[in-house]
């Protein structure tokens, strides 16, 4: 669960409640102060804690992860029943986008790392540094795709190539949804937003961790399941 | 527990444009309406097409118009077929949980809205477009698709070799599943982020209304459940299209007119286990918030405290969890290994637990109340009825060795509409009549109500119990006619039974419409608080404001303090103060 304190936001204090009897917590009305632009009367939202946003993500997260199990236990059980599965040799160039993926995650980091300090100009240095790694992702997995194209695997070819196929698109189109969200970021107007920059470079962070994590593991299991 | 504190007196203004405000909404509130008027709609159709089929299995000669003579075949199990599937997903799936969910989940909670409104919206627009695109396979040339509600594969993965509607039918009815199935993972990310972030101060989890439980344990089902068959509808999509062989076996012939199909070495069986692993936890994703509604009447209506609060809350998460380890009990027949059968009716049989602790609980609640009769009541205690008996029927089921004889006949078909559609429809009565009054500020008609209540209750007996002697007798599902089968066609008086029966039992419906739609304009009108109940959305205006609260809620106490004694009402709402309390009861002394 994402129950990580949350920076810039000093409003937002959990207020404990006997569990029996009354409750004896104050309330806080207000709760408006919101990163760097403040709250006031022209506050359009009602101020949701930022901590909802990352239970959000992790909710999201958790179902990606069940479609992404459900497909590999597809994969293993379709590969165990068989006898038709024809190995096929995965192009070299996917050690190049893993590690190209590795990278990002650390330049994401180091792109929040900059932010907590208070420096834009870093920020979006290493921000821009993890889009382009990720868009270079993207560019490698369809690399790899035109030279089984061209080894003749086809997505039809064989339940091997099928599930190659299947496991990169899924994976790439929701690094793809990462990497709008990093455009996003970097060109919001956080005047007007209910959720916190911080917030939002966090929960940007988290996923793009959990699909490079999700792509190590999905690698692994197309090599070792060839 | 600690609940977050947020602010009600800092929500956004309403919107002034209508299309704003009652069209692309966020207001959970409007959000909630659409959606069940979406399933209105959708049961509405879903009923009809019944109709239809079950004309034809009575009078098999019957020429409907429209068919272009007597119902062929295809006809027919394209009829079941979208029955199934508009009935589970569009109706027994939206109303109880996105519908009534989306309305009261926040203000049971005391918050002003879900936790990401622009979001919810979405999810309504995608929700109806799946109906939109579902409907639309009525349309195409080869008409809608012919394989049952389930869609197992080879039939549903080749196209239109294995009849007319596998065509372009089909291809619609996958898309509309892949988008009903991406809009339910985001009401339930929606639905679990607003319960464990959303609640106002005081109201911990042992204090949330058992609706909340029911709605909450329901979000995660969906999130666990509906990934998995998006993927597996995705894999069917390929194999459809793209000609990949995830479910379509090699050397498949379907005529002496064609090549064997040019697929190899898929397994039906793999879908099967995909759909079901969705499907089981989807049944319960479909009856558990309609056990959360019906808890929360039993215990107004008897006021009286719900007997055994934190062991309804625990079954309903036992139930959730044990629904995820019983699909194979729908695969009995596929050829599993009998040890895994034995495991997975075991499990099975294990639901009977927490199942029991809910029917022994509600029953308790009952005990020595001062029972009020009300048409939600009356739904609610109906709602009992039902799931008992279909829940009995599923003991049988749960075993191997009855289920091989049973499998595909009458008796499944009876079994399953008792426990979870009629069960759950019957919540969604006993929800509409409960809540009408807050949703719209006036009440529906009691006379007109009871008498919808006694109509469908008996009618659904009448209709569902024959089926079960039908399936003992063996009589198959998803036959056009029993035309080859003698000992079926003899079954034919019965059949024209239930068929009546069906009939009476929807033109009763025709009640609820009258008075659901006569009520908004014509019907009492009533205070905040009619039923005298406990809980947060009985403490505002009805129909509740934009934003729902006009000062920030705060809960002292659980949610079933019905009769307490020396409190001089009896009933102790969740939001008054000790002061408050102890001043009425010095009033009344």
């Amino acid at each position: 669960m994402a129950r990580n304190p949350i920076i810039e936001e000093p409003s937002v204090v959990p207020v404990a409640v006997g569990g029996a009897g009354a409750g004896t917590g104050g309330f806080q009305a207000g709760g408006g102060g919101r990163g760097g632009s403040g709250g006031g009367p022209g506050d359009l939202h009602g101020a949701v804690a930022q901590r909802t946003y990352l239970t959000g993500l992790t909710m999201g997260l958790a179902a990606i992860l069940m479609f992404f199990m459900a497909l590999v236990s597809a994969f293993i059980v379709r590969q165990g029943l068989s006898n038709d599965w024809r190995a096929f040799a995965l192009p070299p160039i996917l050690w190049v986008n893993t590690a190209i993926l590795l990278a990002s995650s650390f330049t994401i980091e180091a792109s929040r790392r900059k932010l907590n300090r208070g420096d834009q100009q870093g920020f979006r240095h290493w921000w821009f540094m993890t889009t382009a790694l990720g868009l270079l992702f993207l560019a490698g997995q369809l690399i790899a795709w035109r030279q089984l194209v061209h080894a003749g695997v086809y997505l039809a070819s064989n339940p091997s190539s099928s599930f190659f196929y299947v496991l990169t698109a899924a994976h790439g189109i929701h690094l793809l949804g990462g990497i709008v969200a990093l455009v996003a970021i970097a060109y919001w107007n956080w005047d007007r937003a209910r959720v916190t920059r911080s917030t939002a470079t966090q929960m940007a962070a988290v996923y793009w961790h959990f699909l490079d994590g999700l792509w190590i593991f999905l690698f692994l299991l197309l090599k070792l399941g060839q | 527990m600690s609940a977050q504190p947020h602010s009600v007196t800092h929500h956004s203004e309403a919107p002034k444009s209508f299309i704003r405000r009652y069209i692309f909404s966020t207001d959970h509130k409007v959000i909630g309406v659409q959606y069940w008027l979406l399933a209105l709609a959708a049961v509405t159709v879903g009923m009809v097409l019944s109709w239809l089929f079950r004309a034809h299995l009575a009078w098999p000669h019957l020429v409907i118009p429209g068919f272009g003579g007597q119902m062929r075949p295809e006809q027919y199990l394209a009829l079941v077929t979208m029955h199934g599937t508009i009935m589970v997903f569009f109706v027994l799936t939206v109303a109880p949980q996105s519908g009534f969910g989306n309305y009261f989940l926040p203000i049971q909670i005391g918050a002003d809205d879900m936790a990401f409104p622009t979001l919810n919206m979405l999810s309504f627009w995608i929700t109806l477009v799946a109906f939109l695109v579902l409907i639309s396979a009525f349309f195409t040339s080869g008409g809608a698709p012919i394989n049952g509600w389930t869609s197992y594969p080879p039939l549903s993965a080749v196209g239109s070799v294995s009849g007319p509607g596998q065509g372009m039918g089909e291809t619609l009815w996958v898309i509309s599943i892949g988008l009903f199935c991406l809009a339910s993972l985001l009401t339930a990310l929606n639905f679990i982020s607003t319960t464990i972030e959303m609640r106002a101060p005081g109201m911990s989890l042992m204090r949330m209304p058992l609706t909340v439980w029911g709605w909450f344990v329901t979000a995660v089902l969906g999130l666990l459940a509906f990934g998995v068959l998006l993927a597996a509808c995705i894999l069917l999509l390929l194999d459809r299209l793209a000609m990949t062989s995830f479910f379509v076996p090699g050397g498949l012939v379907f005529n002496d007119t064609q090549p064997a199909l040019a697929h190899a070495g898929g397994s039906p069986l793999l879908w099967e286990h995909l759909f079901w692993f969705f499907g089981h936890p989807e049944v319960y994703i479909a009856i558990l918030p309609a056990m959360g509604i019906t808890s929360h009447i039993l215990s107004n209506f008897s006021r009286k405290p719900i007997f055994g609060y934190k062991a309804m809350a625990y079954s309903l998460c036992a139930i959730g969890f044990l629904s995820f380890t019983v699909w194979g009990h729908h695969m009995f027949v596929s050829g599993m290994s009998p040890y895994s059968a034995l495991a997975f009716s075991f499990l099975t049989l294990i639901i009977g637990v927490p199942s029991a602790i809910k029917t022994f609980n509600w029953l308790g609640t009952l005990w020595g109340g001062k029972i009020q009769f009300t048409t939600p009541m009356l739904f609610a205690i109906g709602f009992v009825s039902l799931f008992v008996t279909g829940g009995l029927s599923g003991l049988f089921l749960a075993q191997p060795s009855i289920d091989l004889p049973l499998h595909d006949t009458y008796f499944v078909i009876a079994h399953f509409h008792l426990v979870m559609a009629v069960a759950a429809i019957f919540g969604i009565f006993a929800g509409t009549y409960y809540w009408f009054p807050k949703m719209f500020g006036r009440r529906m008609s009691e006379k007109l109500g009871k008498t919808h209540f006694w109509f469908t209750f008996v009618g659904a007996y009448l209709t569902f119990m024959p089926m079960h002697w039908m399936g003992i007798m063996g009589a198959l599902r998803r036959y056009a006619s029993p035309g080859g089968l003698g000992f079926v066609a003899r079954m034919a008086p019965i059949d024209i039974f239930i068929t009546i029966a069906a009939f009476v039992t929807g033109a009763a419906q025709l009640l609820f419409y009258f008075n659901f739609f006569w009520s908004l304009r014509h019907g009492e009108k009533v205070d905040e608080n009619p039923w005298h109940a406990t809980t947060l959305e009985w403490s505002i205006p009805s129909p509740p404001p934009h934003g729902n609260f006009l000062a920030a809620p705060h809960v002292y106490r659980g949610p079933y303090e019905y009769s307490v004694p020396g409190y001089t009402e009896d009933y102790l709402p969740q939001h008054l103060t000790p002061e408050q309390v102890a001043q009425t009861a010095e009033a009344g002394s």
